[in-house]
């Protein structure tokens, strides 16, 4: 079985929950970057929630299947449409050998999240199925898909049971503008206090440049930094540091003036202080803003971060408890 | 006369033009064939053309050059 692509879409890559394991090595984790509903797109289709799937941004694929078998596409709001005709999203839907699984015009969010009955059966490269393009690694043949490939599916599990749906109170919605909740650390003394408070207040846009790797903001005030001596091995502008680990979704601010939060696809390390963390709780809701999205930077304690850890994951069971 | 509309594939950046001292795609008041380019949207460090899915007479077009664009968002109408 395999599915072959009419229409690859704006960047449509093999993603399954990612390569955990290798960030010291400069490998970054990769995976799904709502892996929320990654893992329910995979569920409904009675898919292991690691199974590979298809993460697309901004444009859906054309894809034709070969033979019958069960489709799910869950993430932003964007009609599916199999033959022409309009599907539900989040919902486990049956699809005949000869029919095209096609998409209308994004209207909210950013990806969305094919799976199929038996995942994407490319390799596995080091632990994972995920596309990293630039080092040409997992996915298919290590990069997006293109017109005329052919998708290797796995066998089903046979647990796929068409018509299953995730219930309203268990999809995650992109609201407007967005909250993102970030611990502040380890370099943010670094920055007045003043200059601190007005990050946190001020309203930021997301920056057309958002991609796997960062995501770019813009349109709050320049930081102030502190006065300081440039420590041996540190670049001469103030945001710059040591060279230092980059945490998955740490804050830099390059030059003071555009925050970029580490995603999917990061590099590991390097000379930008760091404002803060994305709490992991909100990490998912980053892969869903479009460019130019309203975004306010909220400051949390650690004790926040792991209350609101404690509620994705209770809603994590919630989802798996619903799809069983 | 019905109106017709060129909407918005992605989100980004709309450029009416190929490069900043270039003519546009499309002056006001032209008129549009199925498959024309209409404009650029730039988005995630690259250029995407954008080309007209439906025909018509007299574009107007409803944003400026360089102007932030949200997917699904209308770019021009026609006289269909």
């Amino acid at each position: 079985m395999a599915i072959k692509v009419l229409n690859p879409g704006l960047l449509t890559s093999v993603q399954d929950l990612g390569r955990p394991g290798y960030f010291h090595l400069g490998i970054p984790v990769s995976g799904a970057m709502d892996r929320y509903a990654m893992r329910a797109a995979n569920l409904l289709v009675g898919n292991d929630e690691g199974a590979a799937g298809l993460e697309a941004v901004f444009v859906g694929p054309e894809l034709a299947f070969e033979e019958d078998t069960v489709v799910a596409v869950t993430g932003a709001d964007m009609p599916v449409k199999i033959d022409g005709e309009i599907q539900p999203s989040w919902t486990a839907l049956p699809i005949k050998a000869g029919q095209v699984l096609s998409f209308d015009f994004l209207t909210a969010g950013a990806r969305i999240y094919i799976a199929v009955a038996g995942g994407i059966d490319v390799p596995v490269a080091l632990g994972s199925r995920s596309t990293y393009p630039i080092g040409a690694l997992g996915g298919f043949k290590g990069r997006a898909i293109a017109k005329g490939d052919e998708l290797p599916v796995g066998r089903p599990s046979g647990n796929a049971a068409s018509g299953r749906s995730v219930p309203d109170a268990l999809r995650r919605e992109n609201p407007v503008p967005v909250e993102l909740r970030i611990l502040p650390g380890l370099y943010d003394h670094r920055v007045t206090k003043a200059s601190l408070e007005r990050f946190f207040e001020e309203e930021w846009k997301v920056a057309p440049e958002a991609d796997r790797m960062g995501y770019r903001f813009r349109g709050g005030t320049p930081l102030e930094f502190n006065e300081r001596e440039q420590p041996f091995g540190a670049g001469s502008d103030p945001s710059n540091i040591v060279d230092s680990c980059y945490p998955y979704g740490s804050v830099q601010v390059p030059g003071g003036t555009e925050p970029i939060i580490l995603h999917r696809d990061a590099v590991s390390g390097g000379g930008y202080f760091m404002i803060g963390t994305v709490i992991s709780a909100d990490m998912d809701l980053i892969g869903q803003l479009q460019p130019n999205t309203p975004t306010r930077f909220s400051r949390v304690t650690m004790e926040e971060a792991l209350e609101a850890r404690r509620a994705r994951a209770a809603m994590l069971d919630h989802l798996r408890m619903a799809l069983k | 006369m019905s109106k017709v509309e060129i909407k918005a594939p992605m989100p980004g950046v709309f450029y009416r033009k190929p490069a900043p001292d270039s003519p546009p795609f499309k002056a006001d008041g032209e008129d549009v064939a199925l498959g024309d380019v209409v404009g650029l949207i730039e988005v995630m460090k690259s250029f995407h053309e954008i080309t007209a899915a439906v025909s018509g007479k007299s574009v107007r077009f409803l944003l400026d050059d360089a102007e932030a664009i949200m997917a699904g968002q209308v770019i021009a109408e026609l006289e269909g």
